[in-house]
């Protein structure tokens, strides 16, 4: 990405070590769920499906980039005393924005999400971010910086995901992987391939997510020990 | 009355916000480091969801209802107002906990501003619209939620002041322990959700 540095008439723009590390960061040590422990309710709810997973991940960089990109341009114009309530207005706006493209355009996804899409808005992420780095920085950089922190989340909703929908159902994506043959497939030759694997119903529950986000901490925190908390 | 008693007890435990449905974790998990703090955050969330829910039925069924005043369904925007509301009341909780509790105002720090972004809040909301309540039961509704929540934050931080003395692996210290502790609790209330709340 270095290379395709746009180096234009304002050299504002330009996309050197310390852009880099803006998008980095949030990957590993700064993850918005493992480390800063911020937007955990949805990671919550929609890992069931690595499905919905994607759609939130991708619904949750949107929002995450533009709300920052609107934050930071308006940063000025914004009173101090009533902040919160206008970084709402916006994040709010954004978030009826991807209810309703979703609702247009992929209704099955809108039918199973539907509470969780609303709760983008709640998801403090998006909100701790525009506090803590966009109210005092430059459009460029709180894009990337909104970006990054999107993609940071979003990994990590699909690692869940994929552990509870593989371990829970057996399947990904929808399709059957492991666990008891398809009906399509009973009593044929491809059968043999199904069976061997009960689908483990705890993890289809709420408190898998706890306990597969408590071991993605311990493996992140042992691979990268200036995590650990001395406290 | 006997209604709205159910209504209350049924949303303080058996759909705890926090531990049945995984609301306001981002707080839950950051602010219940001491008892202390989690105390404060735990009034903080049922005066907020006390005031908000009686708002914001008020605005669901006479603003935006096809009934109200507008003689529209204007529901879509039901997010942007809700928020609204929400965000103005923790404002103003902000500023009367700072005048009149500044110890406490600098012990719960960023996260005071974060209540509005606490699911809990919202979501209790969004729950109460989709269970149709009439204006009473909203109210119940909300303090019980809103009690609930305190119930659950006072719990784990009282488990993590004692868990700092064990011995547990590096990596797992913290934040690590206080997820697998969440997850075991919401275990045990998972076996509240099939009790009758009638039976009491």
């Amino acid at each position: 990405m270095a290379e395709t540095a746009v180096i234009e008439k304002k050299e504002a723009i330009k996309f050197g070590k310390k852009e880099r590390k803006l998008l980095t960061d949030p990957l590993d040590d700064n993850n918005p769920i493992t480390v800063q422990v911020l937007g955990i309710c949805s990671a919550l709810a929609v890992t069931t499906g690595m499905k919905n997973a994607m759609v939130m991940a991708v619904a949750v960089v949107f929002v995450c980039t533009f709300a920052n990109v609107i934050t930071s341009a308006l940063r000025k114009a914004i009173p101090k005393q009533v902040r919160m309530i206008v970084q709402l207005v916006i994040i709010a706006t954004l978030v009826t924005v991807v209810e309703l493209t979703l609702k247009a355009y992929a209704f099955e996804s809108y039918k199973q999400l539907s509470v969780f899409i609303g709760l983008i808005i709640t998801n403090c992420i998006v909100m701790g971010r525009l506090e803590a780095f966009a109210m005092a920085n430059r459009p460029y950089e709180s894009a990337l910086d909104g970006l990054g922190n999107g993609v940071g989340y979003g990994i990590i909703l699909l690692m869940v995901a994929f552990i509870r929908e593989l371990f829970g159902k057996g399947e990904l994506f929808g399709y059957k992987l492991i666990g008891a043959a398809p009906e399509y497939m009973v009593n044929t030759l491809d059968s043999k391939w199904f069976g061997w694997y009960q689908g483990n119903n705890l993890m289809v529950l709420f408190p898998s997510a706890m306990f597969v986000i408590a071991v993605l901490i311990w493996v992140h925190r042992a691979w990268n020990p200036k995590l650990v908390d001395v406290s | 009355m006997g209604d709205l008693i159910n209504i209350f007890i049924k949303s303080a435990f058996i759909e705890n916000l926090a531990l049945a449905y995984f609301l306001g974790m981002c707080s839950y998990l950051a602010v219940s480091k001491t008892v202390k703090t989690a105390f404060g955050l735990g009034l903080a969330v049922i005066f907020v969801l006390g005031i908000t829910m009686p708002i914001n039925w008020v605005i669901n069924t006479w603003l935006l209802g096809e009934n109200g005043v507008f003689q529209t369904d204007l529901t879509f925007l039901r997010f942007i107002l809700f928020i609204a509301v929400i965000a103005s009341m923790v404002q103003l909780v902000e500023m009367v906990v700072e005048k009149y509790s500044p110890s406490l105002y600098n012990s719960l720090g960023i996260f005071l501003p974060l209540i509005t972004v606490n699911c809990a809040i919202l979501g209790g909301s969004l729950f109460m619209v989709s269970k149709e309540y009439n204006f009473s039961e909203a109210v119940a509704f909300g303090l019980g939620g809103g009690f609930g929540w305190f119930l659950a934050i006072i719990a784990i931080a009282a488990i993590r002041e004692k868990i700092k003395y064990s011995d547990v692996p590096a990596p797992m210290r913290g934040l690590g322990m206080a997820f697998l502790l969440t997850g075991m609790m919401g275990m045990a209330f998972m076996g509240l959700m099939g009790i009758d709340p009638a039976a009491f």
